[in-house]
């Protein structure tokens, strides 16, 4: 029997505003328990929310990025159910009238790009945290992290596989990095993922019902519990198991999944048109100012990449890792006049050694221009390439610019043939047995001889020059 | 100064009091003792208050008194008394809502019409009794006692903002707050015989209001007059930051739009509320009220409202599904009323709770929200009333665009015996008939008094206008207030208890 696994994403985003969605408490991760608080976001009588305008911004830009419909009017509803960590006992949420409406991320496969829909990205609350344990036997809640805005994107079950997860996720943390709107943080909690799996029989009726996996803390965890889901549910279709709809939960230390609860005891959230806020209004005007200060998405520069700067698809797709390395590119490669050498350092050399000191792109001391300058230097043939990699180290560490290192430490390229004739001369006068095997036809023996040059010149000599003056001279 | 005891001078309405404290007659501060001395004579027979802050009144009227001292008035009704309903907060002070959840709450911030109300300079005397979370119609349903009808004290004085409207009609203080999400302003206002204006929705901040039906709550005015409705009105107004339900829609001059002229005004009695389910009582006094309004000048006419009966089922999904959910914060979580008994777990600390600190009407209201709003009868219930509510505004649309203003009965009977219906929630429930269709609309509704039953009764009658043209009902109002005097008459509670 051949089956396939459709599985869709929920994820959930903080964004990354200063103030919460409803109320004027700052949003900064790891202030002492209960210190961001204010009557509104801990549900005291008679408060009302007001929305925050730069997260329904965030929200639409995120939207446009993700290629969505942007609905014009849409609705806040109330998601009510009773939890500790959330004061109303409602969290607002929206519900048949989202913001953003049909978009798509564009996911590498192995078998080429592949287009998995959204079907919503809309606006909510987060909830407090409830924290157990401690000093006596009873929990306590923080209720910081309560009120910051969060936005939910919903995908289609377009996902056929754990890889595929993985790959959505990971274009969806460049997309919502780049766009600013969210730091994408597994780990931290501020994007979460939940996964929903069932396996159908594609040429047949036979499928299982679809599970809900909550508890997801990483890329990882998503990856495995998705792996784990597919086996689990397509064992059950080819044994003719019977399955029911149920949210699972990961037990990361076990590498399974266990019942949380059946959908007989689901939430029935009642949803209702939140009354206390007016319908969220998005006109022309403000679409084109969010447009208008939103960068140009990660897909479209890549594709750009390609067709302008002629750059191949591999390193178009490294260069556009984020917003600040394609940004930094783009400025050096414009600058020095040859992409695809600036992608080779960028790859390369400027990888290794910002991983190495961990440092991030916006903190180095290496700037686009002194790249370009760089570069330049290398083609115009004042340093060797191998010299330039010790010239880049040092830009690293100084934040000089090259042609300054390259004067300070005398390391510019020797070319002129009057200087390195009498060298070349000398070193033919000292080896005879290389030369002899070169006149013989042993052509690689002139290696000996530029070797003796080179380090005559300590390494300042330029191969090419005198690889040609040697050839010269032997040869006449 | 009014010598020890005069309590005359709080029968005269609120302008008449601003007046003399312009004019240096009188200050707040000896107004504000008055008050607190009435309150005080007359609170065991009246019940009128659940929480009185002598202190917080007593250091306003003097903050506002030493400002009239440097020429200063913050604004017309400054240094006048003022109760405010007790879902309204006041920073520092309970704020019950009449319930046991939160018999121990102290608010922890200003509602925005408080906000006002202090900048105003007016000092507040206390927190008035209501129906628990305003679910009521007699301030039974106050979990602490009831509230006793200045007119006779075997009554009720309507509710849910009974404390208020008793407070006013005994002259305890000139001016209260109250909240109407069905009629809360309205019916006590006719049960009590004084004037009370529900503005439109939109007009007056909610911010601070403890939320019973969100998208019918307003907060108005209860007074002895029209003028003075006017007057508060504007000082509560307006739009708000902080309630983006609350529209910015500039408040105009109120008290300036009463000219006494109703010349040409056209005048529709809402002939569904002139039927056999109201008193004949009630309906000779809106008859009578009419013809009196006919000789100020005005026209006349049948005006019909055809989905009304509807109103009655539509009001008691809409509010109690807003409610159910409003209500959910109140679970012994974070503050207010936690349960003694030990819980298995968060869910039965929530519903020991929830069952010992709510009241029965409220436990009904929040059972029959939650399965309107349920899945499986979401569309049959919540959905459907929304409909319904559409076509009742579109009849409202349709018959102001006919008349300027329309009238009918504030009540269908006058105030009834305490203990009488407390058994029959749906002749309870019938005692807002008149009234929460016009919150359903969205517009404005205003009571004064227009007559007394032969048990001498208050008898009430209701002028509805157009969305944020609450100065035409007011207009009216106060023309026909200066041409009768029901609002001037004062229960005797006042010679027999009042002044020992």
């Amino acid at each position: 029997m051949t089956t396939q696994a459709l599985i869709g994403l929920e994820v959930h985003a903080q964004l990354l505003t200063e103030s919460k969605m409803f109320c004027g408490c700052p949003t900064d991760f790891g202030a002492p328990p209960n210190t961001h608080v204010c009557p509104v976001c801990t549900a005291q009588p008679g408060v009302l929310p007001v929305p925050n305008q730069r997260a329904v911004e965030m929200v639409v830009r995120t939207g446009l990025a993700l290629h969505c419909d942007i609905a014009p009017h849409s609705v806040f509803a109330r998601k009510n159910y009773y939890y500790p960590d959330l004061p109303k006992n409602y969290q607002i949420s929206q519900y048949e009238l989202p913001l953003c409406e049909n978009g798509y991320v564009l996911i590498d496969t192995d078998s080429g790009p592949k287009r998995i829909r959204v079907r919503r990205v809309h606006l909510e609350e987060d909830t407090g945290k409830n924290i157990h344990g401690g000093a006596g036997a009873a929990s306590r809640i923080d209720f910081n992290r309560c009120g910051v805005p969060l936005m939910e994107i919903v995908s289609e079950p377009d996902l056929a596989s754990a890889d595929e997860c993985r790959a959505y996720l990971q274009k969806l943390q460049l997309i919502l990095r780049w766009m600013g709107v969210c730091d994408g943080n597994m780990e931290e909690g501020s994007m979460r993922c939940e996964p929903t799996v069932n396996v159908i029989e594609p040429d047949g009726d036979g499928k299982t019902a679809l599970v809900e996996i909550k508890n997801l803390a990483s890329f990882r965890a998503v990856h495995q519990a998705v792996d784990f889901e597919i086996e689990r549910h397509t064992k059950a279709l080819t044994g003719g198991d019977e399955t029911i709809r149920e949210t699972r939960r990961w037990l990361q230390a076990e590498g399974r999944t266990e019942t949380m609860r059946s959908k007989e005891e689901a939430h029935d959230y009642r949803y209702f048109p939140e009354p206390d806020l007016m319908p969220l209004a998005v006109d022309e005007a403000l679409i084109e100012h969010i447009q208008g200060e939103t960068p140009e998405g990660p897909d479209a520069v890549r594709e750009r990449f390609v067709s302008e700067l002629g750059l191949s698809e591999y390193d178009a797709t490294v260069m556009t890792q984020s917003v600040e390395f394609s940004g930094f590119f783009e400025e050096a490669a414009a600058q020095a006049g040859d992409a695809k050498a600036v992608a080779n350092w960028m790859q390369s050399d400027f990888a290794r050694l910002l991983n190495e000191t961990g440092t991030p792109l916006a903190e180095a001391k290496v700037t686009p221009a002194r790249l370009a300058e760089l570069v330049k230097l290398i083609a115009d043939g004042t340093i060797s390439s191998k010299m330039g990699k010790d010239v880049f180290e040092a830009m690293f560490e100084s934040g000089d610019p090259p042609s300054k290192i390259v004067e300070d430490q005398g390391m510019s390229q020797i070319s002129d043939a009057s200087a390195l004739e009498p060298i070349i001369e000398r070193a033919i006068a000292e080896n005879p047995d290389a030369v002899e095997k070169y006149k013989s036809g042993k052509k690689k023996a002139l290696g000996a001889l530029v070797g003796q040059v080179m380090k005559e010149t300590k390494g300042q000599a330029n191969p090419a020059v005198v690889n040609q003056l040697l050839s010269q001279m032997l040869d006449n | 100064m009014a010598a020890n005891g005069d309590f005359s001078l709080l029968e005269r309405p609120a302008h008449e009091l601003a007046a003399l404290l312009d004019s240096g007659e009188v200050s707040s501060a000896e107004l504000t003792r008055l008050a607190l001395e009435r309150i005080e004579a007359l609170e065991p027979s009246l019940k009128a208050f659940l929480t009185i802050t002598p202190e917080q009144a007593r250091e306003a009227a003097e903050a506002v008194d030493s400002a009239r001292a440097r020429s200063e008035s913050p604004s017309p009704l400054a240094g006048v008394p003022i109760a405010i309903k007790d879902n309204m907060c006041v920073d520092g002070v309970a704020c019950t809502c009449a319930s046991k959840i939160l018999e121990s709450y102290r608010a922890v911030y200003d509602a925005t019409v408080v906000e006002r109300v202090k900048a105003a300079g007016m000092p507040i005397v206390g927190k008035t009794n209501m129906d628990e979370f305003a679910m009521g119609s007699s301030t039974e349903n106050s979990a602490f006692y009831p509230t006793h009808n200045p007119w006779d004290t075997g009554k009720v004085p309507g509710g849910s903002s009974g404390g208020s409207a008793a407070a006013v009609a005994a002259r305890q203080v000139p001016l209260a707050l109250g909240s109407d999400t069905g009629g809360s302003i309205r019916q006590p206002a006719s049960f009590c015989g004084v004037t009370g204006l529900k503005p439109t929705y939109g007009r007056v901040s909610r911010y601070g209001l403890v939320a019973y039906g969100s998208s019918l709550d307003q907060i108005g005015p209860l007074t002895t007059d029209c003028r003075d409705a006017a007057l508060l009105t504007r000082v509560i107004a307006g739009a708000d930051p902080r309630d983006t339900t609350c529209a910015d829609v500039e408040v105009p001059d109120l008290a300036a739009a009463l000219t006494g002229d109703i010349k040409g005004l056209r005048i529709g009695i809402i002939q569904e509320l002139m039927t056999e389910g109201i008193d004949a009582e009630v309906r000779g006094a809106i008859g009578k009220a009419a013809e009196a309004l006919e000789d100020l000048g005005a026209s006349v006419g049948e005006a019909t409202i055809p989905h009304i009966d509807y109103s009655l089922p539509v009001y008691y999904l809409i509010a109690p599904a807003e409610a159910s959910s409003n209500l959910a914060r109140f679970d012994g979580m974070r503050y207010g009323h936690r349960t003694d008994q030990k819980a298995s777990g968060h869910i039965d600390m929530y519903s020991r709770t929830r069952s010992e600190g709510f009241g029965d009407e409220v436990k009904r209201r929040i059972m029959t929200g939650t399965y309107a709003l349920s899945a499986g009868y979401y569309d049959a219930y919540y959905l459907k009333a929304q409909k319904v509510r559409t076509l009742l505004r579109r009849d409202f649309e349709a018959a102001l665009e006919k008349f300027d203003i329309l009238i009918s009965p504030t009540a269908p009977m006058t105030a009834f015996g305490i203990g009488e219906l407390v058994d029959d929630p749906i002749a309870m429930y019938m005692a807002d008939i008149c009234t929460f269709t016009v919150n359903l609309a969205g517009i404005p509704g205003l009571s004064v008094p227009c007559g007394f039953s032969e048990a001498g009764m208050p008898i009430g009658m209701q002028l509805v206008g157009r969305a944020f043209d609450e100065a035409t009902i007011l207009r009216a109002g106060e023309a026909y207030q200066e041409a009768t005097d029901h609002h001037r008459r004062v229960p005797e509670i006042t010679a027999k208890e009042g002044l020992s």
